[in-house]
């Protein structure tokens, strides 16, 4: 591969998103005309930013790697990945949205009216948006050592840097517009290739994977990742990724631009749509590769497919400018998806967890840009030093577990919080815990023990079919023992949450 | 060793940090603890004086039942009774302890308290049962008595009614007089609160009024059209500044409001007054105080016009700040003396920023202290004001 269009790709998207983040306020709209407030965020537009922050390395690379290796169960990823909107769409979108939370740490003290609670969703924020960070910073190290042959730490160091820069300085905010350009980039730079491809292919004569008959790669249920038990597996994966959505911190503080609940619906219909195009294409990575790469070249990760396809299909100029195209649009996903979680992350470890004890500490004596770029660094920093420490499990099965967790904590907080009135504080508290510790043990129990053989590997590896109705259960039953900790005003609050806003009706 | 993690060394480092911390946990807890230098009598007192907080946090929103609920096990507790019950002149509201069979007959005990204001003393004859094994056999009932007006009961019960717990039994409801005084204190601070805001809402100004209309008037012969679509806009801002109703709208509204306020200025300065609006449309949903940026607009208005030759600029900026929204609101007027904004700020004096000191007040209210008005100006070099305000906080709610 040329490694000089690779670089000059990735450099070029770094140097975007630098300029953006430093001229950022410029873009967003400038006018002296009047009736600016009429222009609210449209749902389209806010459903492609959404799309921008969403795709991650994951999606990008991730999915391709894992039908590549694993074959026909993998196209439950994509499939898992978009339907989680779907059940946003149907149970929080426009409650979430009414409920005026712009964090979901701002969700559970809105709907619970309790710090403490807050708290609790604060460290889980931060955890999950540290997950999903890993992944990222592990995927840009691929994506830079298979483009240049860099050591696998300096593309997650650049990515690292970059974001922090963004953020601290002030850029990137959340400009929407930026964000949904982001989307527009990611989709050209993965379907143009893919269908330059798919016309070498056609010319070829449209061969079939020859191996593939062979190695069962093309049966259902052929054993996700290597595990046995890929029924179970199978069905947990999906659930964690169907309710794991709704927990993604840098996701939803999108909603808010939403002008009402209304829109909130709109927009993640929207989004449906945006990601269910995108991932037409990653799979068709995962096939081609099957048919012109049937053996990696050894110390290659799957991860890395879609930047090796292009080179392997066209052995001249062009397969080297479609290689450079997917490595730049590799590096704007990660670098979108790393900015909003860093964004979330920092700000929730600005707010609730570290703005008081700052205050302590130098007795109120800084101002809080410094405390929010502390927070910047500290966010990025946690996370980066673990992709170094921890082995790589895949990219796609990391962030697998990231939406275990979420799926594990916050979706009982937000499916019980916005439909059943009966939530206690207690019970949602004790929901979280039990939840949140049993799916990040089982994480844990993954990403440092290594292959377990047999059930409990299973079981441990995709975690969300028990610890999610483990978490459902104890909030529900420990809410129902603790009916004097139902909050005070839990009635009113359910109005808001499910009133139309252009309904008249007095809401305090 | 290239980077990768090494599992039994990672156990042994975070097995050390444990027992670092509980050491060190457990040398603090020792020392505060220390039990070894404080004298039975002291502990004994700083026993009481702990089960007294306890219960005082459960009764800081007065004698309501969840309060007295929630507090009656540390009020047993500090009257050493098997059982307590505590009654308000119509129900009972909490009974603790044991002899559960008692607790119908409790108002009944305290009636002649609640009536005389005087702490009686029940025998065996008033509050006995059949069950042989039951422990009450006896009541002390002391009155709660706040404002001279008796507002609640406490009674012990136990097997007999002894001296000590009379005693004990009129301090406690001494005590949680004391109490409820404090709650009513609580409430009224904020009543006045609401009061204040109330009275903070921001009226808008007569001479806009006078001013819009003599505007208006004058395009009535020359301009028709002009002037019926300049009363409508007047007609839709009184409406909106009139409007009875919540503290809080959106960005959105009050920045249309702050355009049909612009319009009609307009119409009286025509070219003078030239205005820019950079507005990111993220922050529109943001919820603020209801009037907040108006004021401060016709103050732009006010200095970046009347007492300057030639035209004056005004820009309204409302940015994006991830949990907070940044809003300023900038002219290239005269300015002024920062002591006389200052002095405005700090509601020492009025003078001719009447939007600004209402604005600031009412912002610290709602968001806290670290949220008020910034105001950067001197004589000759305009005026800049920003404040801030954060996306989501807790009871804010935009009604419309």
């Amino acid at each position: 591969m040329n490694t000089a269009y690779g670089l000059a790709a990735i450099g070029l998207i770094c140097l975007v998103t630098l300029a953006i983040g430093a001229f950022g306020l410029k873009l967003s709209r400038t006018t002296s005309d009047f009736y600016v407030a009429g222009r609210t965020v449209t749902p389209y537009r806010n459903a492609s930013a959404i799309g921008g922050e969403y795709l991650s390395a994951a999606s990008f690379l991730g999915i391709a790697g894992l039908v590549y290796t694993n074959g026909l169960d993998m196209l439950w990823f994509p499939v898992g990945y978009t339907v989680g909107y779907v059940v946003l769409l149907v149970l929080v979108a426009a409650p979430l949205r009414r409920s005026g939370a712009y964090t979901l740490p701002d969700f559970a003290e809105a709907r619970l009216e309790s710090t403490t609670i807050r708290r609790l969703c604060s460290v889980l924020v931060v955890g999950i948006g540290w997950l999903y960070l890993l992944p990222q910073l592990q995927g840009a190290g691929l994506a830079l050592t298979s483009v240049t042959g860099a050591p696998s730490w300096v593309g997650g160091l650049v990515v690292a840097v970059v974001v922090v820069a963004n953020v601290a300085a002030g850029g990137m905010r959340s400009i929407t517009l930026v964000q949904a350009v982001q989307y527009w980039i990611k989709l050209t730079a993965i379907a143009a290739p893919a269908f330059v491809l798919l016309a070498v292919w056609f010319h070829d004569g449209a061969p079939g994977p020859a191996s593939a008959r062979d190695s069962g790669w093309v049966e259902p249920l052929g054993g996700l990742a290597g595990q046995g038990h890929p029924v179970y597996a199978t069905y947990s994966l999906l659930l964690a990724l169907a309710l794991g959505t709704m927990g993604l911190p840098h996701v939803l503080v999108r909603f808010y631009t939403n002008p009402d609940g209304r829109a909130a619906r709109r927009t993640t219909l929207t989004v449906v749509a945006l990601l269910g195009a995108f991932y037409l294409f990653p799979p068709l990575y995962g096939v081609l590769g099957r048919v012109y790469l049937p053996e990696l070249p050894v110390g290659v990760a799957a991860d890395t497919l879609v930047l090796q396809l292009p080179g392997a299909m066209l052995p001249d100029h062009l397969g080297e400018v479609l290689s450079a195209v997917l490595a730049g649009g590799a590096f704007a996903a990660f670098l979108s998806t790393a900015s909003g979680l860093t964004m979330s992350v920092a700000g929730v470890i600005d707010q609730d967890l570290l703005r008081r004890r700052l205050g302590r500490v130098t007795g109120g004596d800084f101002t809080v840009v410094q405390g929010f770029r502390i927070a910047t660094v500290l966010g990025v920093v946690v996370p980066y030093a673990a992709s170094r420490l921890i082995e790589p499990v895949g990219l796609a099965t990391m962030v697998s577990l990231a939406f275990a967790v979420a799926a594990s904590t916050f979706c009982p907080l937000l499916v019980l919080g916005s439909w059943w009135r009966g939530l206690s504080t207690v019970g949602a508290a004790a929901g979280l815990v039990v939840g949140g510790g049993l799916a990040a043990s089982a994480v844990a129990a993954t990403v440092l023990a290594g292959p377990i053989p047999g059930w409990p590997g299973a079981l441990l590896g995709q975690p969300a079919a028990w610890s999610i109705p483990l978490a459902f259960a104890t909030a529900v039953v420990v809410s129902l023992a603790t009916p004097g900790r139902i909050p005070l005003h839990t009635a009113r609050t359910m109005v808001r949450l499910h009133t139309p806003e252009d309904l008249v009706l007095d809401r305090d | 060793m290239s980077g990768s993690f090494h599992l039994p060394t990672a156990i042994v480092v975070a097995g050390a940090m444990v027992l670092v911390y509980a050491l060190v946990r457990l040398v603090r807890h020792g020392r505060s603890g220390s039990r070894g230098f404080v004298s039975d009598v002291d502990h004994a007192t700083h026993a009481t004086l702990h089960t007294a907080s306890l219960a005082a946090r459960h009764l800081q929103d007065g004698l309501t039942p969840e309060g007295v609920g929630r507090a009656a096990k540390h009020l047993r507790q500090l009257l050493g009774a098997p059982a307590i019950a505590v009654t308000d002149a119509a129900s009972l509201l909490a009974w603790d302890g044991v002899a559960d069979h008692h607790a119908p007959h409790a108002l009944e005990h305290a009636t002649e308290v609640l009536r005389s204001g005087h702490t009686i003393v029940l025998g065996a004859g008033q509050v006995s049962c059949s069950d042989p094994d039951c422990p009450v056999r006896g009541a002390v009932i002391a009155p709660v008595v706040s404002a001279d007006r008796v507002v609640a009961a406490i009674a012990a019960y136990g097997p007999n009614a002894s001296a000590g717990l009379a005693r004990a039994t009129e301090e406690v409801a001494g005590w949680m007089a004391t109490q409820a005084e404090l709650a009513e204190l609580g409430h009224q601070r904020t009543r006045t609160m609401e009061a204040e805001l109330r009275a903070l809402r921001a009226q808008i100004s007569p001479h806009f009024i006078y001013n819009s209309l003599a505007a208006i008037a004058s395009f009535v012969r020359t301009d028709p059209e002009r002037a019926r679509e300049l009363l409508l806009e007047f007609a839709d801002f009184t409406r909106y500044a009139l409007r009875r109703g919540g503290a809080f709208t959106t960005l959105a509204e009050e920045l249309r409001n702050v355009e049909r306020y612009l319009v009609l200025e307009q119409a009286r300065f025509g070219d003078r007054l030239t205005i820019s609006l950079l507005i990111a449309p993220e922050v529109l949903p943001v919820t603020v105080p209801y009037l907040a940026i108006q004021p401060l607009v016709e103050n732009a208005v006010r200095h970046g016009l009347a007492t300057k030759e030639g035209g004056g600029h005004v820009r309204i900026v409302a940015t994006d700040e991830g949990a907070e929204a940044g809003i300023t609101i900038e002219d290239d007027g005269v300015g002024s003396d920062p002591q006389v904004i200052r002095a405005v700020l700090d509601g020492r004096a009025d003078g001719d920023n009447v939007g600004l000191g209402n604005v600031d007040a009412r912002l610290r209210q709602v968001y806290g202290d670290d949220f008020g008005l910034v105001v950067e100006t001197a004589p000759g070099a305009g005026t800049k004001v920003s404040f801030r305000v954060p996306k989501y906080a807790p009871g804010v709610h935009p009604t419309t």
